[in-house]
Parts: structure tokens; C-alpha cells; sequence
């Protein structure tokens, strides 16, 4: 809401300054978004008087004329505008003032004319935004003044930032009301005397949907004249709160609006068919609007219809086959009272937002109609004269909106605030703000004023209150409460330590979009069928990521092409993926690895990055539960990851996540520089941790004996490592695998694996003789159970 | 007997000037070796009267000892210098610089996010989570904004489906804590939220923490209390807060929080647009249809809630001045926050 100050302080005028009175409404909950003046300078710039217009010797489009600015001679303007005449009355710039363009005025010669000022149009006064040719003053408009007395120029608009429960401050009314609680001062709205009919012209006016209008008001205009201009000071106050000035009738409607927040219509009469029927649209009826768009309407909007059809979308917008035009010559004027859900959200829906949509979905007084078509009848009356009708009010007070009185309790205040305030405050803040207060033994009984649709419970009225004695008032307190201890859960490994662990292990952290590219993530994750926004904001941003490593991969791209080598980058966040008919949201934590394992650095050659870096940061992360041992590692296929160099990380049965090379080919898709290593975890199902148990040191020392065994290329660590747990006993401490050896001396096919047993027991010193056996078990287990042979 | 003074004086010569253990070795030979200078005088010992002899003998020994202990004191003064130089040979460069993984750090959004748990943790806040793709109920009805409601339009929701949404604030969190617990709660819910906007102040996908605390004795005061602290706490910084009346269809009274600008300390600047306040956050005291909906009695408990924007208090802590750039996991960026 936007408005000019001189226009409000005609209604009430606290003893404040500007930018006192913008801080207070801010402050008071009606937030200013900007103070701007209205014009641009007006120094120097006055009233002059065109004596006459005779042409310039060397330019055909450029006039000489003699100008009566009250001096005692007239000047010499040289002056280009088409409009120019003589007698015409225009402001002057004097020579030294300075335009709104920023452009500052010298005597200078124009194709060898002497200049001394120059005749301005709006747009040169800046107050208009591009002009045609001069501003014609009113030729009463005294010759000499100052072009901002003449104008009011010494005004601001104060641009309002309301919420959405504060319908009633979209009026200067409203805000004058506001402006008179909180500063305690009296608010003069103009006269609005009721307007005796001259004629006797009604409408048929029936109201088949009371509960969406319970109120409608009309009136017949006859012998309007549709031609004459509205009057400067009601072009300016519009233009001044943000509207353009269209038409006289249809400029008093948005006075209307402005003034006292009732929207308004005016119908051509003689273009309305039988009468107005206030009814539910038929699904599929039609109607061309004002603005040239045509609607196919649903069954819940509230339309104004004739014997026709449909003329308006109530409280949205009129209709264009009964629009006003030069040519009316009789109107029928509409104030009306709609029900804020029979119009909220309609508009959104057909895409259209007008003012009128937006007030009567924050709720317009409803007792605002009649005396709102009375004002508009005096305004054009006077500026476009005319026989008014008799008002028609068909009201149905019983769909009204009710005011409830409600019970306010002195202690609820002050457990709400946190502070007591005072009762007479409390009343005087009640009834300045427009409601009835009774006081009923320990508590008062509030009434709303009908412009307050957001007054309704207790909890409202303590808010009025607070606002009014202003929040700066309310102490700072610390909150008491009471101590609970709650149960920390030392089983589960934090997301944040896996975090950190990862951070520690040379990741940085990425935050990516939930959502993704469709095609990209297909090309990742083609197995799964992504959940799609149905108003994505752009194609690139329209479904939700079953992996987040179709996030990590477009930073990767970011980086690499930013001459990042080295990248090593994870996410945690949820992925979406549909089971089961349902959305999953799964906490998951990925990464993504690119470059040289570690940062390039002197004494240390580089190598290629490999499977087994990655898998390093993925065990440490798992290790955090404590047991690492339950995860195991499972080559298997994904569509994203290299067939050989993939493997699904499991506990028990359960999918944990993957691990593996990126797909050359993907990596060539995706136009990326590998090789690209990738994981992902199920974060729930990693965290699973446990609390540790103690286990006794042994006082024996342990003994260690290295075997190497050579087996087919194609048995895994994981057999080994299983075949061997299975054949020893619990002396086997740990099992070391230091090396794996193909090439020379080794068969092709074949492998050659080095361990290292480590077996001690609690209790007592290991003999060779046990040791021997124990390593000979092992051996004959893993050559029966895999085929392996000592190597010699 | 001159002759051994002279010996043990040019012995000393000779030492003094052995550079290496192999030419002190040699004069170890040379004076006290089987064939030595002084063996031989000891030999020549025969060849003396009698009643000279002990004399002799003894002031060769002497000398032998005496040359003996020289040339151990050069022997250890060697080794020591020879020590020295091998060590010097393995001097190493204490500026070059150490090997092996860098360590990577946090994005500055959860890195502000960990600062605003921490804080809140203090004062014995719990952390709830919620999902994001959230029911209408829980985001919108379930927080007073039946469907209709002016404030939905505020809220530039992403659907999914007529009923299911991308939660556009972390508020829904709130019904999902108090529908599981029972006061008296205190909880911070951190997380994604998602507006269908995007241009150079807005992302679509952005960051927002809620807070609630619901108890039998729960003021707007007591909400102010802990909003001033936790400002004051997280910008390390003291300055002036501003509570001004706002529409939230869940709280009542509601409340926008300003701060004093902390770029230019309430001057006016380009970061405050000249107004000496930042908008940091908005609260309020949950409002009764809430308790309503939740099952929590409105006579017994009040409560107070608030949100925050992450990526502003962000921006406004580490000078961070495109919102863009969260999400674009530059490198370079992201290093600047380890």
C-alpha cells in the first residue's frame, strides 16, 4: 500500500515529523518499505504564462516565446513542445533551477536564440513518467508561485509493507485510524453526507449467493459525462499511491479504494441486460474481463451476472461488455461486501492479483458500502455531474461476519507478555482501536469494529495491546525452566562426527539441490523413478535426486572446469526414492573423489587415484561404529560405476550403500576427467554403533607367523579372510594382509597373498607346538576350502 | 730427560694438527706402539746406570700416560666433530612443507548451523528433524493457514500434488514435535526449505532453523530474553535489537526481529539499505489454534516459536555477499570456511 503523507495528514496529523511517523508505523507493525519523494527539486521552477509563440528562424520544430514568469519582464524561452499556445499556463524553470532528469538550466543560445528558463513538462517535474509535451497548469494557477505550492509537491509517498491479517489498514481510513491509537490523536475524515436522489431510477439487484456477498449496494448515475478530466488533485494523490489515472468514473472508484479501501465498479448501465444477479458461475461459463483476458470460469467463483450472463468477477475484476467508456451516458455503480473465502484464491488461480482481489481477501469492512458509495456519488457529481438514483442495499444481515465479544483476562495478559499493563491502557488501546469494551467483574468483554477481521481470539487482543504499548516496551527476560537431563544415546555415531571425519580426511563439505536434472539423473540412477515436482521452477530443477551423487557429480564438473584438479567433496542430506508406493526420505551421506589421493607434495611421487583410497575413507567412517567387522564389501553392479571396481556395502543382509569407479562411459557423458571414485551410505544405517566392551589384556606376549599362499586371481580377501576365521580359534588375534603379488614366479591366473597371523592367548604363553598346528590348520582349511598353496 | 720433554712436546704438535681418527691412529703407533718412540726409550732404559733408571722408567711412563690421555682427549674431539658433521649432513629444511592428506572443513552453511546448535544447545534446546517433502497439514493447516489463506501465497510453494509439498519453512517440525512429545519442549529444528523463487536474493532450496519452547509459564518477554542472547551470542557482538509487531498465521503476537546492522554498527550502508537495521529473523507465542491442533491445552501451557534464515546469518557473519555462491560448491569458496 502505498500513499501520499499530505493526503493522510489531511485525515489526521500527528505533531511528528516524517521520518518520526515512518520509524512509529514500522515499529507499530504497518512496516515502511521506502519514503520517496513525490516530485523531483522544484527550486526555481514556477508558474509562467505563455504571452506568445512566434516561430524560431533556423528550426521548424522549435517556438520562441515570451514568457510571464511575474517579473517585470517577460522572458525569452526558447521551447520545443508540440503542445505549446499561447495564453497556456506551464511550469518554468529559471535559470539556475534543476530538473528531475538532473539537468540544470543556463541562459543558453538555441540555433543562435537566446534562452533564458525553460518550459517543463511532467516528466521534467517528475511526476509523471514520460510526458507528451507540456504540464497545462489550470489557467487560474497563479503566475510567479512556486510550482510546488501549486502542485502540493511537498509530499512523499510512504510505501507500506502490510501483512496479510491487516486488511483494514489498506485505506488511508485505516491508517489514519492507526496513526490516531497510536499517536492519541483525533482522526477528521471528510464529509460524506448522504446524496439526495434526483431521479428515481433503480436496478434490480437479487442476491442468489448471500454467503459469499452478503451485501450488496448499487446506484443509477444518469447524464454523466464521461468526457471530463479528473481533476489534477485527485490525478496526483492516485499517482502519488501508485495508480495510474484512467478515466473520471473510473478514477473515483480507485479513490474509492484508496480512501476508504471499499473497491468499487461502475457498470454502463445501458450495456446491462434485466438486472445484477450476485450468483456461483456455472462450470464452464465465460467472460472477457477489463484487461482483454478471457476466463473459462469454475463453479466456486462468485460472479456478477445479468440477464446475459456474467459481467464481473466479483471483488476481482468487471467484465469488458459492460465496461465504462467515452461513450456512457448512464452508469450503475457497485459497492459490495464479498466473504473473504468466497474470493481468496480465486484470483491466483485465473492469474489475475488486483487490488480489489486483495482487499477483499484480507476482509473489507462491512459496514463501509453505503457510506462509500455516498462519498463516490459527491466525487462525480462533481466531476462528471449527473442524476444519482436512490441507493439500493440488498443486505442479508444474517451472512454478515459476526462480531464475537471476547473475554480478556488481565492475568492472561501478563502471562503472555511476560509484563502487566496497565487497565486503563488496555481499555483506551480497545476503544481507540475501534472496539466496544465492556468490563465484566475481573475480565473485560471486547467487541471488534467491523474493519477488523483479525480480531477474534484473546491472543489477538493481547497482540494489539503490545503492539500499541510497542514491543520495545516488553522486557528481556532468561526463560526459567526446569533442568531435565535427557538420555544422550552413546550406541549411535552422529551424523556430525561422520562428518567431521570425512572434513579431517581432506573432503570439503557441498550443499546441493534436493533437486535435479531429470535427464542427468537418468543417465546416474537409471533404475530408479524419481519423484517430480509438478511446478518445478526451472527444467533443470525437476525432480527430486534419488542420489546425491547426482549433485556431487555437477560440482565436480564445476570444479574441474575451474582448474581444480584435486577434488574431494561430500554431501549429507536426504535422497527421495519411491517404494512400495511410498516417498522414502533417506538420510545418506555421499562423496565424491577426484585427482591424485593425496595433494601434490615434494618426496612423495604422485600416483593415480584407486578403488582402495576411497574404500580407506568409507572403512574409517564405518570403523566410528566401533565394530567394523559386521560391514563387509560386496563386488556387485551399479549402472553409474565400472563393472570391475563396484561394490555394495552390506551389514548382515542390509544394503549400507556403494562404493566404486565412476563408468568410463558416464565419465565421458558427463564430460568429467577421471578416474572418478563415488560412495554412498545409508546414514541411519551406518550410525549404528556400539558402546565398547572392555576385554582384558593379556599378559602373554603374542606371536606372529607369516604364511604366503597362492590362489586363483579370482578369490577374494573376504574368503580368504572368512576361511582362515573359521579354521583357527580365538587366539587368532589379528590378521595382517600385507601383500598381494602377481607377475614373475607366479602363475598367470594366479595371485599371491602374504599374512600375517597374530595369535596370543589370555591366559598363557603359546607353545610352537600350538602355534605349528594352528598355522597348519589354517593352511590345509584354505587349500581344501579355496585351493590355496604355500607358496614355496 | 730432555729428550722426553721434547717428545711430549712434539707429540702434542702432531696431535694438535691430526685431522682424522687414521692419523691419530698413526701416532698412537708412532709414540706408544710396540715400535713407538717412547716403547723405544722404555728399551733404552737398559743402557742407563742403575741408580737412573727408576727415575727414567718413571718419567717415561709418565710421558706415555700423558701422551696417552692427549690423544684421547683428540680422539673424542674428533669423534665429536665428526659427529657434528654427520649430523649436519642431515639437516632437513623446517620450512619445507609437511607431507600427506589436507584436511577439508565445513560448508559455511552447516558450519553457521553447528553455531546456532551449539548455542541453543547451551541453554538445553534438543534437535528435532522433519521431513521435506511435508503433507499440506503439517506445513500449512496444521500452523492456522487453512487453504485459501493470503498467507499461502507469501510462500511460493513447490507440489508435488494437490497435498503434498516441499516444506517451505521448518514450522511443520514444530507440529511434528509437539504431536509426539509433551511439554515442557524445548527444541531447535535446522534443515532445507524450499521456495519457488529464484533471482539474486532468493534461491529456491535455502536453510531455516525453528525454534520452540513450550512450558506452564512461557512469556513474549522470556522469548525476547532468548532471541537477544542468542543474537548477541552468535555474532560474539553487542548491539541494539529491534521487536516489531508482523502476521504469522501461527504465532500471536508475532514479532519481525531486527538487529542493528552489524556491517556498519546501525550508520546505514548498502548491506542495511541505509536503514541501520538488518530483518534477521521472525517469532512469536505459538497461537491457540496451534495448541488446538497439536492436543496441547492453551490455559496450561504457553509457548513461544521463531525462524531463522541460515544463508543470511551466513552472509552478515562471514561477509559472504552472493547467496549464489552457496550453492555452487566452488572449491575455492568452500576452502575459505575450514
Amino acid at each position: 500500500m502505498k500513499l501520499s503523507e499530505q493526503w493522510l495528514r489531511e485525515w489526521v496529523d500527528p505533531p511528528v515529523s516524517t521520518d518520526e511517523l515512518a520509524e512509529r508505523l514500522t515499529t507499530a507493525g504497518l512496516e515502511v518499505a521506502g519514503v520517496e519523494p513525490v516530485a523531483g527539486p522544484q527550486a526555481g521552477i514556477v508558474v509562467g504564462e505563455v504571452l506568445s509563440v512566434a516561430p524560431h528562424p533556423n528550426a521548424d520544430k522549435l517556438r520562441v516565446c515570451k514568457v510571464h514568469v511575474g517579473q517585470e519582464q517577460p522572458l525569452d524561452i526558447v521551447c520545443g513542445a508540440p503542445n505549446v499556445r499561447e495564453g497556456m499556463r506551464a511550469p518554468t524553470a529559471l535559470v539556475g533551477a534543476e530538473l528531475a532528469g538532473g539537468m540544470k538550466i543556463k541562459k543558453a543560445k538555441l540555433r543562435g536564440v537566446e534562452s533564458f528558463g525553460m518550459l517543463c513538462s511532467g516528466e521534467e517535474l517528475g511526476i509523471e513518467e514520460s510526458s507528451e509535451g507540456l504540464l497545462a497548469l489550470p489557467q487560474d494557477a497563479p503566475v510567479g508561485e512556486a510550482i510546488g505550492d501549486v502542485l502540493n509537491l511537498d509530499d512523499v509517498s510512504i510505501d507500506l509493507d502490510l501483512t496479510p491479517n491487516r486488511g483494514d489498514c489498506l485505506g488511508i481510513a485505516g491508517i489514519a485510524r492507526e496513526v490516531g491509537v497510536i499517536y492519541r490523536c483525533p482522526v477528521n475524515p471528510p464529509d460524506m453526507p448522504a446524496m439526495e436522489p434526483a431521479v428515481a431510477d433503480e436496478f434490480p439487484v437479487e442476491i442468489t449467493a448471500p454467503a459469499d456477498c452478503p451485501r450488496y449496494v448499487g446506484r443509477v448515475i444518469r447524464n454523466v459525462d464521461p468526457s471530463a478530466p479528473t481533476p489534477l488533485w485527485m490525478q496526483e494523490r492516485l499517482r502519488r499511491s501508485g495508480l495510474r489515472s484512467i478515466s473520471a468514473i473510473v478514477d473515483v472508484t480507485n479513490y474509492l479504494l484508496l480512501e476508504l479501501g471499499q473497491p468499487m465498479h461502475a457498470f454502463d448501465l445501458e450495456k446491462l441486460a434485466g438486472g445484477i444477479q450476485v450468483r456461483r458461475a456455472t462450470q464452464g461459463e465465460g467472460i472477457a474481463l477489463l484487461d482483454g483476458t478471457e476466463l473459462t470460469l469454475d463453479a466456486d467463483s462468485l460472479v456478477i451476472a445479468d440477464g446475459n450472463g456474467p459481467v464481473a468477477l466479483a471483488g476481482i475484476m468487471g467484465g469488458l461488455s459492460t465496461a465504462v467508456s467515452e461513450q456512457t451516458r448512464h452508469i450503475f455503480l457497485e459497492s459490495a461486501h464479498f466473504t473473504p473465502t468466497a474470493i481468496s484464491g480465486r484470483a491466483r488461480r485465473y492469474g489475475l492479483a488486483t487490488d480489489s482481489s486483495h482487499r477483499f481477501e484480507r476482509g473489507v469492512d462491512f459496514a463501509l458500502q453505503r457510506r462509500a458509495m455516498e462519498r463516490a456519488t459527491a466525487l462525480l457529481l462533481d466531476i462528471i455531474g449527473g442524476e444519482p438514483g436512490p441507493v439500493i442495499d440488498v443486505s442479508s444481515e444474517e451472512h454478515l461476519p459476526q462480531r464475537q465479544a471476547i473475554g480478556l483476562r488481565p492475568e492472561r495478559i501478563k502471562r503472555v507478555l511476560g509484563m502487566s499493563v496497565a487497565p486503563e491502557t488496555v481499555t483506551e488501546v480497545m476503544t481507540r482501536s475501534g472496539a466496544s469494551v465492556v468490563e465484566e467483574g475481573d475480565r473485560w468483554e471486547v467487541t471488534p469494529p467491523s474493519f477488523r477481521f483479525d480480531l477474534v481470539i484473546e491472543a489477538d487482543l493481547i497482540e494489539e495491546i503490545a503492539r500499541i504499548v510497542g514491543y520495545d516496551n516488553v522486557p528481556s527476560v532468561a526463560p526459567r525452566a526446569n533442568l531435565e537431563v535427557r538420555t544422550a544415546t552413546e550406541s549411535r555415531v552422529e551424523l556430525f562426527r561422520m562428518r567431521h571425519l570425512l572434513m579431517d580426511r581432506g573432503y570439503h563439505e557441498a550443499i546441493t539441490y534436493s533437486f535435479v536434472d531429470p535427464g542427468q539423473q537418468a543417465k546416474i540412477d537409471p533404475d530408479e523413478q524419481p519423484v517430480r515436482l509438478s511446478n518445478p521452477i526451472s527444467a533443470d530443477m525437476a525432480v527430486m535426486r534419488t542420489t546425491l551423487w547426482t549433485g556431487l557429480l555437477k560440482a565436480l564438473a564445476y570444479n574441474q572446469n575451474r582448474q581444480q584438479g584435486r577434488v574431494r567433496l561430500f554431501e549429507s542430506g536426504l535422497r527421495f526414492r519411491r517404494r512400495d508406493g511410498a516417498t522414502h526420505q533417506t538420510p545418506t551421506l555421499a562423496g565424491v573423489v577426484a585427482g591424485s589421493p593425496y595433494p601434490e607434495q615434494w618426496g612423495s611421487p604422485q600416483r593415480p587415484l584407486d578403488f582402495h583410497d576411497v574404500k580407506a575413507d568409507v572403512e574409517a567412517l564405518l570403523g566410528l561404529s566401533g565394530d567394523p567387522d559386521q560391514f563387509t564389501f560386496v563386488p556387485s553392479r551399479h549402472p553409474a560405476l565400472h563393472p570391475g571396481q563396484a561394490a555394495t556395502v552390506q551389514r548382515g543382509d542390509r544394503q549400507v550403500g556403494s562404493l566404486g569407479a565412476l563408468h568410463p562411459s558416464l565419465l565421458k557423458e558427463l564430460d568429467l576427467t577421471g578416474p572418478v571414485y563415488l560412495f554412498e551410505l545409508d546414514a541411519e544405517l551406518a550410525a549404528a554403533g556400539r558402546v565398547p566392551k572392555f576385554e582384558a589384556l593379556s599378559r602373554f606376549p603374542a606371536i606372529r607367523r607369516d604364511i604366503a599362499i597362492i590362489v586363483d586371481e579370482g578369490v577374494t580377501a573376504q574368503a580368504v579372510r572368512e576361511c582362515i576365521g573359521q579354521a583357527s580359534s580365538d587366539v587368532l588375534k589379528k590378521l595382517e594382509l600385507f601383500d598381494v603379488y602377481q607377475g614373475e614366479g607366479i602363475d598367470s591366473g594366479k595371485k599371491s597373498l602374504a599374512l600375517g597371523l597374530i595369535l596370543q592367548a589370555a591366559s598363557r604363553t603359546l607353545t610352537d607346538t600350538e602355534v605349528d598346528a594352528l598355522v597348519d590348520t589354517v593352511v590345509k582349511a584354505l587349500g581344501r576350502q579355496l585351493g590355496a598353496d604355500l607358496r614355496g | 730427560m730432555d729428550d722426553i720433554a721434547n717428545i711430549i712436546a712434539e707429540a702434542e704438535g702432531q696431535l694438535a694438527a691430526a685431522g682424522t681418527l687414521a692419523a691419530l691412529d698413526a701416532l698412537r703407533v708412532r709414540y706408544l706402539g710396540k715400535k713407538g718412540v717412547l716403547t723405544a726409550q722404555l728399551k733404552q732404559l737398559g743402557s742407563l746406570p742403575p741408580e737412573q733408571r727408576p727415575a727414567a722408567g718413571q718419567a717415561i711412563n709418565q710421558a706415555k700416560r700423558t701422551v696417552q690421555s692427549a690423544i684421547e682427549a683428540r680422539r673424542e674431539a674428533l669423534q665429536q666433530a665428526e659427529l657434528e658433521t654427520a649430523l649436519e649432513r642431515e639437516r632437513v629444511d623446517v620450512t619445507l612443507p609437511g607431507r600427506g592428506q589436507d584436511t577439508g572443513g565445513p560448508h559455511p552453511v552447516t558450519r553457521t548451523l553447528e553455531r546456532i546448535e551449539t548455542i541453543f544447545a547451551k541453554a538445553g534446546f534438543d534437535i528435532a528433524e522433519g521431513p521435506e517433502i511435508e503433507d499440506d497439514y503439517h506445513n500449512f493447516e496444521a500452523l492456522n493457514i487453512p487453504a485459501h489463506h493470503p498467507a499461502r501465497a507469501m510462500h511460493d510453494t513447490f507440489y508435488f500434488d494437490e497435498h503434498t509439498v516441499l516444506r517451505t519453512h521448518t514450522s511443520p517440525v514444530q507440529i511434528r514435535v509437539m504431536e509426539k512429545q509433551k511439554p515442557p519442549l524445548r527444541v531447535i529444528a535446522p534443515g532445507r526449505v524450499y521456495r519457488c523463487d529464484s533471482d539474486l536474493t532468493h534461491s529456491p532450496m535455502f536453510h531455516q532453523v525453528e525454534g520452540l519452547m513450550v512450558d506452564e509459564a512461557v512469556s513474549f518477554a522470556d522469548l525476547k530474553g532468548i532471541l537477544d542472547a542468542f543474537l548477541h551470542s552468535f555474532f560474539e557482538a553487542d548491539f541494539r535489537t529491534r521487536f516489531r509487531p508482523s502476521y504469522f498465521p501461527f504465532t500471536e503476537p508475532s514479532a519481525e526481529v531486527d538487529i542493528q546492522c552489524v556491517m556498519c554498527g546501525g550508520k546505514g550502508c548498502r548491506v542495511c539499505s541505509h536503514t541501520g537495521w538488518l530483518e534477521i529473523l521472525g517469532c512469536g507465542m505459538v497461537h491457540p489454534n496451534v495448541f488446538d491442533y497439536v492436543g496441547i491445552d492453551n490455559e496450561r501451557y504457553t509457548g513461544f516459536a521463531f525462524g531463522m534464515g541460515v544463508e543470511r546469518l551466513a552472509m552478515l557473519r562471514y561477509g559472504v555477499n552472493d547467496l549464489r555462491l552457496f550453492f555452487e560448491n566452488d572449491l575455492r569458496f568452500l576452502r575459505q570456511f575450514r
